[in-house]
């Protein structure tokens, strides 16, 4: 070390730095190219203006974006045991864990729930944040699932799962698939509540995400070009040696295989949510009430 | 032609000079048949010393041995009167699952089990026991089945995992797993499971939602294959012993980790080397585990099995 590197070094790094334009200004849409600029997108619910790409949101956009006015409460996930397995590969997961978490300050896992009203009625909203290693699978996440459903359950309220992840956290081995019965158990509480239950399938939702509560709802939107599926790509290409089909595994792919019931753009889906959730729960426009069933008890055979 | 996995070529020396002494003479010499004794001790030897501190690895290779008695082997030895019932009634027949009716030590079950095939022949045919998602629609028709009926439900797993395919893909994979989970989950009837080979991720998971899941002692049982993990954490496919110790896919570390209920012992020098010793075995375990179950009413074993299933993931290594 010489005074060259300890103090001359660091003195135009930090010279050359304030230079620089912010990197987060300008964003590349992944679906054409186009450089975005972030306030146009932020209006534009990170839909690219030119292509119609669908970017993946984070949790708190996501959120803000469902609930109504955008107002909303998170609530505390339950802790977890962490790094169950002493995993390591060529880093140890306790480390890579606390790296991400220290880059997403706060965040502690990859799933984020929390409860307000979605054209007015109470619902539960647990959404994924791919930033956070892949939006992947692990205790916590099966956790935070299982606390969206019992919330839920408690409130008389729906319960909607938007997921974003690439499946099951590799790093927690066993105890990850075992999140696949876990949250499907989350699910048929809600259902055997009474309660509706809506996914609306984030790009990208495969693995052992898509083969549990994903692919369990009431009813089922996908976001434009979000890509769904099981098996990975590469993976099926390996298999069967042969080039996969144009739009294969993207969300309509999905609609026309029958696998979903709407695909619809992120600027509609607050809209679409609230008709759905209208319709299921019976809350409609004031004249319904008008032509509620007769009492019961006014009937004729009940008197005779 | 014996398969030998490469921790195990000592044992193909001393068997082939077994073999060949035994061609020699037909025991009437006793010189060679004292040395047919010292080597046949040395084999023991071997297989004690060697089984005994198997490493994650080496259990892969033995979950995996193609020798080793698959689904269809076992449904055969333990299920009597075993009448296999076909089809999704939606799509197709997927022999990667058989399964059916049958007798189990005298009491009616339906039994569904994974089948890799022994031969070509048969692989082709079962898929390698890779199934599509006809396979776990008829596996929830099945349990459907057997809940309408009370009769309880015994599944065998052994699978490298769902078939990866364009086709399976697009008649819904990830729906039709996520539904035979939804069906483990929801009967009223005493579910059993074991692991008899690979417990291949998703595709084994949606036969092993079970009231009690029991493995044999040299089974695997993983959110992914350690080629697959290697390869991504990795990024090398190279590192597939490492991924095998740090996945803690072997039977003995999943029971530390409550994941499963009990191992089911394998004979000396594993379950390839004496079928019908292994599959006795297993048969012994399964019952222990149904008397147990059939005590309980059917909304108990539907609470106790989601219970079960609730409390997992609170414990580590």
């Amino acid at each position: 070390m010489s005074w060259l590197t300890n103090f001359v070094l660091p003195k135009i790094r930090a010279v050359v730095a304030k230079k620089e334009v912010p990197d987060n200004l300008w964003h590349k849409c992944p679906g054409c190219g186009q450089m975005l600029f972030h306030r146009e997108l932020e209006a534009n619910l990170h839909v690219c203006a030119a292509c119609g790409h669908h970017l993946r949101l984070a949790p708190e956009k996501r959120l803000a974006m469902l609930f109504d006015d955008g107002k909303y409460t998170v609530i505390e996930l339950p802790k977890t045991i962490v790094d169950p397995l002493k995993f390591r590969d060529r880093k140890r997961y306790a480390d890579r864990l606390k790296e991400v978490q220290g880059a997403k300050s706060g965040a502690r896992d990859a799933a984020l729930v929390a409860h307000g009203t979605v054209g007015g009625v109470a619902a539960v909203v647990c959404a994924f944040d791919f930033g956070f290693m892949g939006g992947s699978m692990g205790i916590a996440v099966g956790e935070a699932l299982l606390a969206a459903a019992r919330l839920a359950v408690l409130q008389e309220a729906a319960l909607i799962a938007v997921p974003s992840s690439g499946g099951a956290r590799m790093q927690e081995g066993i105890l990850s698939l075992m999140q696949m019965p876990r949250t499907t158990l989350a699910v048929e509480m809600v259902k055997e509540a009474g309660r509706p239950y809506l996914v609306i399938l984030a790009d990208p939702t495969t693995g052992g995400v898509s083969a549990s509560f994903a692919m369990l709802g009431d009813v089922t939107l996908a976001e434009p070009g979000a890509v769904i599926g099981f098996a990975g790509a590469r993976v099926i290409e390996e298999t069967i040696r042969e080039k996969l089909p144009e739009g294969f595994q993207r969300a309509e792919y999905l609609l026309e295989h029958g696998m979903v019931d709407l695909v619809v753009h992120r600027r509609d889906l607050k809209a679409t949510l609230e008709r759905i959730l209208g319709l299921l729960c019976r809350k409609g426009p004031p004249a319904l009430a008008a032509i509620a069933p007769p009492h019961t008890s006014e009937r004729g055979w009940d008197r005779a | 032609m014996r398969h030998f996995l490469d921790f195990e070529q000592p044992l193909a020396e001393l068997e082939g000079k077994i073999e060949e002494l035994r061609h020699i003479s037909d025991g009437g010499d006793l010189n060679i048949a004292e040395e047919v004794g010292r080597l046949e001790a040395k084999v023991e030897k071997f297989l004690r010393q060697t089984y005994a501190k198997l490493t994650p690895w080496q259990k892969v290779q033995i979950a995996r041995h193609p020798d080793r008695p698959h689904g269809g082997d076992y449904l055969g030895r333990l299920i009597a009167d075993f009448t296999p019932l076909a089809g999704d009634r939606t799509f197709a027949e997927d022999r990667a699952i058989i399964g059916g009716l049958g007798r189990f030590r005298g009491r009616s079950v339906v039994a569904i089990a994974h089948e890799k095939g022994a031969d070509t022949k048969t692989r082709v045919r079962h898929n390698f026991g890779m199934a599509r998602p006809e396979g776990y629609r008829k596996a929830r028709r099945l349990m459907e089945l057997a809940d309408r009926f009370k009769l309880p439900v015994l599944t065998f797993v052994d699978t490298a995992g769902a078939y990866p395919g364009v086709d399976a893909e697009a008649r819904g994979q990830a729906e039709a797993i996520a539904r035979a989970i939804e069906a483990c989950l929801d009967i009223h009837v005493p579910l059993i499971a074991t692991v008899i080979g690979e417990g291949g991720s998703g595709g084994a998971i949606a036969l092993a939602a079970g009231n009690v899941v029991l493995m044999l002692e040299h089974a695997i049982y993983s959110v992914i294959s350690p080629e697959g993990c290697a390869s991504i954490l990795w990024r090398s496919g190279e590192n597939a012993r490492d991924a095998a110790e740090a996945l803690r896919l072997t039977a003995q570390d999943l029971l530390r980790l409550n994941v499963i209920d009990a191992i089911v012992p394998e004979p000396l020098g594993g379950a390839h080397r004496a079928h019908e010793a292994a599959i006795a075995a297993t048969g012994d375990a399964i019952e222990k585990a149904l008397l147990s179950l059939l005590k309980l009413d059917g909304p108990s074993l539907r609470t106790a099995r989601r219970t079960k299933f609730l409390q997992i993931g609170t414990r580590g290594i």
